[in-house]
């Protein structure tokens, strides 16, 4: 594996972990206030097509405007079904799981619906034009920088080249940091993911609170839509999507709730797809794995022990592992290679994902008054 | 009270009877949609053509859900349609289980076989129809590498692999056959970004010729190839006109003519399973003026010669699905 190839994989990541970090952004500043939401997905697909949908109408008429119009569709898309969430959990105290579920429902049906009665295509948008997809834009200097040997490539290939939501997103990480831990709104918004009572006997609307938490997640999803389907697509194609809204909010917990981990867990994720992508089938050397599984297997049973697990689930697990490590051996020698598939690539982001949520690294505490409606009166 | 139950009773019979004999034919889509540019959309065309031929009308499903498929069959076959035409392989499951019970209506099922006495099973010799395209991209390929991008990891889908690596090895030995699956999950279909991102991956290891079999997700496949100069292969469909100039070819599955002879045909259906393959037109290439320029009459020459070697037994093009392994191509 060259240097031009890890360059290239890690420019792979960046796009791929762009629409996750936006999507975890959002869930961060909701759940931080307490509405648990699964309802990114379907926010992200409203998102996609309200932009693309827009964008293409636009672009007749509004040349390279159109896409900035789509973006604003998008997100007005994605707050409208925010609120739809804040009104079923926040004013009526509903169920906020059941009111995410729905939300993805909705939003799958009534994209495919509304694009069939316009656009005549099976829910597709047409292709977008240049008017109506970001451009990717290169950074100042970006033909000279690039003759200087390892700094070159690193800025021409990997940073520079992005569409600017690329760069927005990255721009959300220190600022929803900031916003959270170092203005009063932040320190109040998370107090209400905590203890609403508390934040209500300091004269201190809890319903305001959380439907400007839940706008902001609105306008997050909004942006991660508009990126997948005028960014990085050149249209909506129904369900495009495909589960990013649940990896991401994978990746929520796997950052315990926090922006800047969520930048490395998102781009965690994205590494690991690039990855997968570009080797479906990595050979290893047997020894390796061997030697993985059988530390993997002993870090269960001694790390493991601290944790509220059973010792006969830790023990099944590594013994689990060892059994895989014994047919590794007999089937293919230590000598020999063994592949590791690509679905195993891609399912490690959910495996990293349980083995947090179990309790081994750290242990992840979601916000305590979260996914619970707040009554004043109790 | 006896005289109202007969009234009743023949009332009921002379529906029924009624719409016995107005029994028009049914088509089902599959999850991609009606008008996905490729699969279905082919099937679509082939019933409007029935319809404007004939004048008939028929009945159309399309599946939003993997949980509507026996509703959708019982629902049709209840309704009294018949035939009732379904468009992929993953009806084959729930098709065994429905066809028993209306032994009266005739299914066809495409793209999968069922062994029920009154279902009707059309094949396509996809690794044919890749054979061609592959040895097509092999030769314009300046790298020497060409890509394949599959939907979901289903034997199908590594059918067309498989006859398309086998072709570009064909067409030169030396080629490199880049082959990636976008999932495991029926929601591989639809990702129009990863099939972007695949297409970027096999890009920057040096293939400029990309064959996506992947439903929607060959949408961004074909978009990803035509952003960053390189050729890519429709399928199933025409699809050179998504990027005129842009794509090289489309491996055509004439999935509107199963339906069309599916439709003619109405009640007699032949049963069994019937073979579509590149001696009677069920597979090939596409041309048209889109890829005129890009497709040499000296290539196409070579090609047509390869197809009438192919249809005459002295190329034998390996099936995957027959033994599950591919001599061109690991996976």
């Amino acid at each position: 594996m060259d240097f031009l190839t890890i360059i290239q994989i890690l420019d792979s990541t960046v796009r791929l972990a762009t629409p996750l970090l936006l999507a975890c952004l959002a869930g961060l500043f909701s759940e931080r206030a307490g509405i648990f939401d699964i309802g990114l997905e379907g926010k992200m697909l409203a998102a996609a097509f309200a932009s693309a949908s827009v964008a293409y109408l636009a672009t007749p008429g509004w040349g390279s405007l159109a896409v900035w119009a789509g973006l604003l569709a998008g997100i007005f898309a994605s707050v409208l079904l925010s609120l739809l969430h804040g009104l079923a959990s926040i004013t009526f105290r509903g169920n906020q799981l059941i009111s995410g579920v729905a939300i993805n429902f909705l939003a799958s049906g009534l994209t495919v619906l509304i694009g069939l009665s316009v656009f005549r295509l099976g829910g597709r948008t047409p292709a977008l034009t240049d008017g109506g997809r970001f451009e990717s834009v290169s950074l100042p200097f970006s033909g000279a920088l690039g003759d200087i040997p390892l700094f070159g490539p690193i800025y021409v290939e990997l940073l520079s080249g992005h569409t600017i939501l690329v760069y927005v997103a990255m721009l959300f990480v220190p600022l929803s940091w900031f916003v959270l831990f170092r203005t009063r709104f932040g320190l109040r918004l998370r107090a209400v993911g905590e203890n609403p009572a508390a934040v209500d006997t300091a004269g201190i609307s809890v319903v305001r609170l959380r439907y400007t938490a839940v706008i902001l997640c609105g306008v997050l999803c909004g942006i991660a839509g508009a990126y997948l389907a005028t960014g990085l697509a050149a249209g909506f194609v129904k369900e495009m999507s495909a589960g990013r809204g649940f990896i991401a909010l994978a990746a929520l917990i796997f950052a315990k709730w926090r922006p800047v981990q969520a930048l490395g867990a998102t781009l965690l994720f994205g590494l690991l797809e690039a990855i997968s992508n570009r080797y479906p089938n990595i050979d290893l050397p047997a020894s390796v794995l061997i030697v993985v599984l059988v530390v993997l297997a002993a870090t269960l049973l001694f790390a493991g022990r601290k944790s509220k697990l059973d010792l006969s689930v830790l023990g099944g697990v590594a013994a689990i592992l060892m059994a895989i490590a014994l047919w590794i051996i007999t089937t293919t020698g230590i000598g020999g290679t063994s592949t590791l598939p690509s679905q195993f690539m891609q399912a490690l982001p959910y495996i990293l994902t349980v083995i947090i949520l179990a309790g081994f690294v750290g242990k992840a505490i979601p916000p305590r008054a979260g996914g619970q409606p707040y009554v004043k009166e109790r | 009270m006896t005289l109202m139950k007969s009234f009743l009773g023949a009332a009921a019979t002379l529906a029924l009877s009624a719409g016995m004999a107005l029994a028009e034919p049914a088509i089902i889509f599959d999850l991609g949609g009606k008008f996905d540019k490729s699969f279905n959309e082919a099937a679509y065309n082939g019933a409007k053509k029935w319809a404007d031929e004939t004048g008939g009308s028929f009945k159309e499903i399309e599946m939003q859900s993997e949980a509507q498929r026996e509703q959708a069959l019982r629902r049709l076959a209840e309704a009294g349609s018949n035939p009732v035409v379904m468009t992929g392989f993953a009806f084959g499951s729930v098709l065994g289980e429905v066809a028993p019970d209306y032994p009266e209506t005739d299914f066809v099922i495409i793209d999968m076989v069922v062994d029920q006495p009154n279902v009707t099973s059309v094949v396509f010799t996809e690794h044919e129809g890749s054979y061609l395209v592959g040895y097509m991209a092999a030769q314009t390929s300046k790298t020497n590498t060409v890509g394949f991008i599959g939907g979901m990891d289903i034997p199908l889908i590594r059918r067309f692999a498989c006859g398309y690596a086998q072709g570009a090895k064909a067409a030169n030995p030396d080629t490199t056959v880049i082959a990636n699956m976008t999932g495991t999950t029926p929601a591989a279909w639809n990702d129009p970004v990863k099939g972007g991102e695949l297409t970027k991956a096999q890009i920057s290891q040096g293939a400029d010729v990309v064959y996506a079999a992947a439903g929607g997700t060959g949408v961004g496949v074909l978009q990803a190839a035509a952003d960053a100069g390189a050729l890519s292969i429709g399928v199933d469909s025409n699809q050179n006109g998504m990027h005129p100039g842009k794509v090289l070819t489309s491996m055509m599955k004439r999935v509107d003519v199963a339906v069309y002879d599916a439709f003619t045909r109405g009640t007699e259906q032949p049963g069994g399973f019937s073979v579509l393959n590149l001696a009677s037109n069920g597979v090939g290439y596409a041309m048209d003026e889109n890829n005129a320029d890009l497709v040499s009459d000296e290539l196409q020459a070579t090609v047509d010669a390869v197809a009438d070697k192919i249809i005459a037994g002295e190329i034998t093009v390996h099936d995957y699905m027959s033994d599950e392994s591919c001599p061109a191509l690991s996976f």
